[in-house]
């Protein structure tokens, strides 16, 4: 029993250490970087295209989950294993097989050229949609396990009683099911947006490098401009920015379980 | 019945379109790598040429035996150490938060940051980096699910079994290796699975504590590498490989942890 703890607590030196160790060398001029102008910019821009991978995520990731939960109980784990699937492959090859999709010779354009279009080829690749495509395809099937962990918990009779006291599909819809599965979509959403974030794989390849986000930022500090201090400090700043997300998410949770004790209780 | 049917419908198309997205690149990828040009631009024609040129690549090959080299020693290691920690906090009577939390942290940090942290942390120990950073790194990665994919098992074991066997005059080492192991053994090999799988994927970490010289590099470094040159008909083949020997992993470990949910 000794040896693990000691394992635990020897780890959890290991990344104390690292950013111990960084701290020692930083003075506040980094963080004064950080929020300067220039690179707020990419860390806003950063998180708008996260955002919008966030929400997209979801928007395709809800009703999916929600028809997951109503197919036959003995085909649940089964589309759900494989929604997932995809996920477990790696995630360079998931990208890569997008860029064979999006780009100028690629197979969209192929088959609008086979369809009768004639005009330029569309140019998909390299732009900000093809990011955002890249990290909602990658990130989809965790959404969905997210979305469907709360919609097959949910208790069916709270939807008759909605039924039979008079709302229609849509209302019940809108004022029982989403409410009591926001949780889902709450850590699916952070999940996306966290990992979205702080990705530079995504930016680099199907955005072609034109598109500076924090991960390719921090990639650059690190690896190219060798600005060790700086790098940190964005690193910093984004884990932050992930523990206020994930703090905020965790009290939506405890606020929404509080809420549903409260009515049991009632 | 059609009343039935047109309830359902609008679930199966959803399910229909989102399974599409999830599949086309996949499959496209696959379909193309057994294409004779290789490129989407056209089908000349079934051919395995591509699976040949990887054959006798030996950046490929060299690579390839990297991660195989990195996957192994990083699966062994984090087994090890992520069960007996799994052990640790599930025995431990007082549940510590903390404790989870770091054991737990390397899921949820996003790669980069643990990459940068690992990457700056090697260079203050003034550690040269190769292929045995690459392994550390990723037994901190790997350790966190297979611990997790032991403790879900743990969460079910009946520990009267294990005063049982001490009841019965078993010594302490011989209830752990006869009884607790045993039981937990389904869990452990999907756990060490696991591991494997993510290893050999992982790129962002690997990249990162790799070090500059080629000699390290492992299979999704040169994957990416040869992405950002364009599009290489090879890639294609290698993918459908990779891809192929994760699903295998994972479908092995999927169905190990079915197995013991029977009992």
């Amino acid at each position: 029993m000794v040896v693990p703890c000691l394992l635990v607590l020897s780890y959890a030196f290991f990344q104390r250490g690292v950013w111990g160790g960084v701290e020692y060398t930083f003075t506040l001029e980094n963080f004064a970087r950080v929020v300067d102008p220039l690179y707020a910019k990419i860390f806003l821009n950063s998180a708008r295209i996260a955002l919008t991978a966030t929400v997209v995520a979801i928007l395709i990731a809800y009703p999916a989950a929600y028809a997951i939960s109503r197919a036959p109980r003995m085909t649940q784990p089964i589309l759900l294993f494989f929604a997932v699937l995809p996920f477990w492959s790696n995630y360079l090859i998931r990208t890569y097989a997008w860029i064979v999709l999006l780009n100028r010779e690629g197979l969209i354009n192929n088959l609008l050229r086979t369809l009768g279009y004639t005009g330029e080829p569309l140019s998909m690749l390299y732009t900000e949609s093809a990011v955002i495509i890249g990290l909602v395809y990658n990130y989809l099937p965790f959404v969905i396990l997210a979305i469907y962990s709360t919609l097959s918990r949910l208790n069916p009779e709270l939807m008759e009683a909605s039924r039979d006291l008079g709302a229609g599909p849509v209302r019940t819809f809108l004022r029982v099911t989403l409410p009591l599965t926001l949780p889902g979509v709450a850590a699916g959403g952070v999940f996306v947006f966290v990992l979205s974030i702080g990705n530079f794989v995504t930016p680099a390849l199907l955005g072609g490098g034109r598109f500076q986000m924090v991960g390719n930022l921090v990639y650059d500090q690190f690896l190219t401009a060798n600005d060790w201090p700086f790098g940190a400090a964005l690193g910093a700043a984004l884990i932050l920015t992930m523990i206020v997300l994930l703090l905020l998410q965790a009290r939506a949770t405890a606020h929404a379980s509080g809420e549903r004790k409260a009515e049991a209780e009632r | 019945m059609s009343a039935a049917l047109s309830r359902k419908l609008p679930g199966r198309i959803v399910l229909l379109l989102v399974f599409g997205f999830l599949y086309l690149p996949i499959a496209v990828l696959v379909l193309l790598s057994f294409n004779d040009s290789g490129l989407p631009t056209s089908w000349s024609g079934f051919s395995t040429r591509w699976y040949g040129a990887l054959v006798a690549n030996t950046d490929i090959l060299r690579a390839a035996w990297n991660t195989l080299i990195v996957a192994v020693f990083a699966t062994v290691i984090s087994t090890v150490l992520g069960t007996l920690l799994a052990l640790g906090m599930e025995t431990r009577r007082r549940k510590s938060n903390g404790l989870e939390a770091l054991a737990f942290a390397p899921m949820v940090i996003p790669d980069i940051v643990l990459a940068v942290a690992l990457l700056t942390f090697f260079s203050r120990l003034g550690l040269a980096m190769g292929l045995h950073t690459i392994i550390i790194s990723h037994v901190i990665f790997d350790l966190a699910f297979v611990c997790s994919v032991v403790r879900a098992r743990l969460k079910h074991f009946d520990f009267s079994i294990v005063e049982a066997s001490r009841d019965l005059g078993a010594s302490g080492w011989t209830t752990f290796w006869r009884v607790t192991f045993r039981v937990l053994l389904p869990s452990i090999v999907a756990g060490a699975l696991l591991a494997f799988t993510l290893s050999v994927d992982e790129f962002i970490i690997a990249f990162f504590t790799a070090g500059a010289g080629r000699s390290s590099i492992t299979l999704p470094m040169q994957i990416y590498s040869m992405i950002r040159f364009g599009i290489t008909p090879e890639v294609n083949a290698l993918a459908t490989v990779v891809m192929g020997v994760s699903a295998t992993a994972l479908l092995i470990s999927q169905w190990l942890n079915r197995e013991q949910q029977v009992p």
